[in-house]
């Protein structure tokens, strides 16, 4: 078990004929995924490697190959329309890794979302893996292994570093989700903390956040109500100089509100093992996990 | 993106949101002509800065307030030579200020009383929200904080816009009732939402609003904040970015697509990811070291990015030391290698250089450092690199 993703999830690129998109539709697929399909406008009847059909439209591979997940890799201007295209197509589980897509489109997008039956990952994420079963997004994939631990986080290379010291000390993840550093995506902390703590196979739950927006505070108080596995978290941005946007589009201490101090605070108050430094994240979270 | 004061209130005026009369001016010969499109009288003189708290500052020469009221053109001359060229600063430019290039003269005008009124992109909410209050001229986060009670959210439907019933509610709220008032009020809620949506703005904030005693609403003053992501629609927008207002390493940064964020410590970093990045800065800070920057060379980067990187983090004058954090996920481990080797062999580096490296094709990376013949202190883990380069950078000294 696991969630979100797995063996049996039918797997589509849109932006499967670009440069990024082609790369690491190859990595997913030699991680074991079953990639069914690439979308690119224009390209339909082509063949990836020669043997992925690309099909012009969403629609033509939830038909033809029976498509349930999207990995969207269209740029920026275009990203918001390939979106809501798998959403209007019934993709149920869309994740999208594109960086800078306008907040503008989101905001529409995320309209459209709320009333569909579909998921939304990402945008601005490195997606979602099932160690083991299915890679789906730009992770590096040996650095992971089958396992109990599930990860969700804000920001790309801080999951890999607590996959990483996971997997360096023995354990494995159950499934990693990296929900996105934009200021309005589709799951969030606590939507991802709520399908850990349904999963039977998560027995232990690492949360990263960083500075910026409310969603840390509102998931630790959703795991103070509700969640009995041992959860660790660290936050990331103690240091970063107030009213600065930091990389992320949605990284930004705006006067009083989200800061690092009040998110620390605030999982703490949950019953939190909060990590002090970014090493530290396997460290925290075997304190309050022993098995 | 930030502009300043003078365009964004001939932006307002665009889209139809009554402003003072006004002319910005960039040097004393214009003064004259400037003001004489301006009626007699008293003239306020405001410096543009891309900063907050303007009219509690001070000049770096003594000289206080960045915005003055004037009682006739002959004095509003002698002010703004005053303000123009000199350093202004305020609680949000830090201790270096920042130089006053331009001066907007606007007409005075009588005041009844002040409001508050923005639109921003609300995350919460996932769309806009018009947040007024009959507490105008004042800090807004501390109305919120003390009264929250005065302050009336407004949410809006990304998809259909702001309607008419929506801007009866907040001129209601504001006690902006009479038939002539909630016409006004119409008007210029319609234009600054179509304003905000338009131009893809994060913020548009009036703060005072104004009602003059003989019933005109005005907006006073005027911040427009937009979203970076959208600016490649938006051409006339990006027309109105001030380089001067930047750090001049950050703006050479944005060349590049790196994301550069000046810092005042002695350690600059180079990571790939913005959150670990942060952390990165984070855990120098925890080892008892001082982030010189935030950088994030992102996912898709060249070996000339990550030299022109190594460039810009190089010329920062405060640099004492330097460490190189890369967890490998779409950006590629020998690739930072090659442009670490070749920028280092470019600027003739001579400060302490740590490099952690992991993630894809690591061995490649780790192989290239090692055999590139330059002095570099190789780490396993992010713990191990901050406490490896706090160390190294104290005992340099």
């Amino acid at each position: 078990m696991s969630v979100l993703v797995n063996k049996d999830s039918h797997v589509i690129f849109q932006g499967i004929t670009g440069k990024a998109g082609g790369f690491h539709a190859e990595q997913c697929m030699e991680y074991g995924t079953q990639v069914v399909a690439g979308v690119t406008p224009g390209k339909g009847g082509q063949k990836f490697l020669d043997r992925v059909p690309v099909y012009d439209t969403v629609k033509e591979t939830v038909e033809q190959e029976g498509a349930n997940v999207s990995c969207i890799f269209v740029p920026p201007p275009f990203a918001a329309d390939g979106i809501m295209e798998a959403i209007d197509a019934g993709i149920e589980l869309i994740i999208c890794i594109t960086e800078g897509i306008p907040v503008k489109d989101m905001a529409i997008v995320k309209k459209k979302l709320l009333a569909s039956n579909a998921r939304l990952i990402g945008p601005n994420c490195p997606g979602v893996i099932t160690p083991g079963e299915c890679k789906i997004g730009i992770m590096p994939g040996y650095i992971h292994q089958p396992g109990k631990v599930g990860i969700v986080s804000r920001s790309g290379t801080l999951t890999y570093e607590a996959v990483w010291q996971i997997t360096s000390a023995g354990h494995g993840q159950s499934t990693c989700i990296g929900i996105g550093g934009d200021p309005i995506n589709g799951t969030s902390h606590t939507d991802a903390v709520k399908l850990f703590n349904e999963d039977p196979d998560t027995e232990a739950i690492i949360m990263i956040g960083e500075i910026g927006g409310s969603a840390e505070e509102e998931a630790a108080a959703y795991i103070k109500d509700y969640v009995d596995k041992p959860v660790a978290a660290f936050i990331a941005g103690t240091t970063a100089p107030p009213g600065r946007r930091m990389g992320h589009a949605g990284a930004i201490v705006s006067g009083s509100s989200g800061s690092a101090e009040g998110k620390i605070a605030a999982l703490k108050d949950a019953g939190i093992a909060v990590a002090e430094t970014p090493s530290h994240m396997a460290e925290a979270l075997f304190s309050v996990y022993k098995k | 993106m930030d502009i300043h004061e003078y365009q964004a209130k001939q932006l307002l005026a665009d889209f139809g949101v009554p402003v003072p009369a006004g002319t910005p001016v960039q040097s004393a010969d214009e003064f004259d002509t400037a003001l004489a499109k301006l009626p007699d009288g008293a003239v306020v003189v405001k410096s543009q800065i891309h900063a907050g708290g303007r009219g509690k500052g001070t000049f770096t020469d003594g000289f206080k307030g960045g915005v003055k009221v004037t009682g006739s053109k002959e004095e509003a001359k002698e002010i703004a030579g005053k303000m123009l060229g000199n350093t202004l600063v305020t609680h949000q430019t830090g201790e270096a200020g920042r130089q006053v290039n331009t001066v907007y003269f606007t007409e005075c005008s009588d005041i009844a009383k002040e409001y508050y009124l923005a639109i921003l992109m609300d995350r919460e909410t996932s769309g806009p929200v018009i947040i007024a209050s009959t507490e105008g001229g004042v800090d807004i986060e501390e109305v919120a904080e003390k009264t929250p009670e005065k302050i009336v959210t407004i949410k809006v439907d990304p998809a259909i816009g702001i309607q008419f019933y929506q801007m009866r509610e907040i001129a209601f709220a504001l006690g902006l009732s009479t038939k002539d008032q909630l016409k006004q009020m119409g008007k210029l809620l319609g234009g600054l939402y179509k304003l905000f949506w338009d131009k893809d703005c994060n913020m548009v904030e009036i703060n005072p609003l104004v009602t003059t005693p003989d019933g005109d609403i005005v907006a006073l003053d005027a911040k427009v904040n937009f979203d970076s992501n959208a600016l490649y629609r938006h051409s006339d927008i990006l027309a109105l970015r001030d380089l001067t207002e930047e750090d001049p390493k950050e703006v050479e940064a944005s060349k590049f697509d790196l994301n550069y964020v000046a810092l005042d410590g002695n350690i600059a970093c180079m990571v790939n990811g913005a959150g670990l990045a942060m952390a990165t800065m984070d855990i120098i800070n925890h080892f008892g070291g001082s982030p010189a920057n935030f950088l994030d060379v992102g996912g898709g980067a060249t070996e000339e990015n990550v030299t022109a990187a190594f460039e810009i983090i190089l010329s920062d004058s405060n640099v004492e030391g330097i460490l190189v954090n890369i967890f490998g996920g779409i950006m590629k481990c020998d690739i930072i290698a090659r442009g670490v080797i070749a920028a280092a062999k470019t600027v003739n580096l001579s400060v302490p250089l740590v490099v952690r490296l992991e993630g894809t094709n690591v061995e490649a990376g780790k192989a290239l450092l090692n055999d590139s013949g330059l002095a570099i202190t190789a780490a396993d883990s992010l713990a191990d690199a901050a406490q490896k380069i706090v160390k190294l950078v104290a005992e340099s000294k």
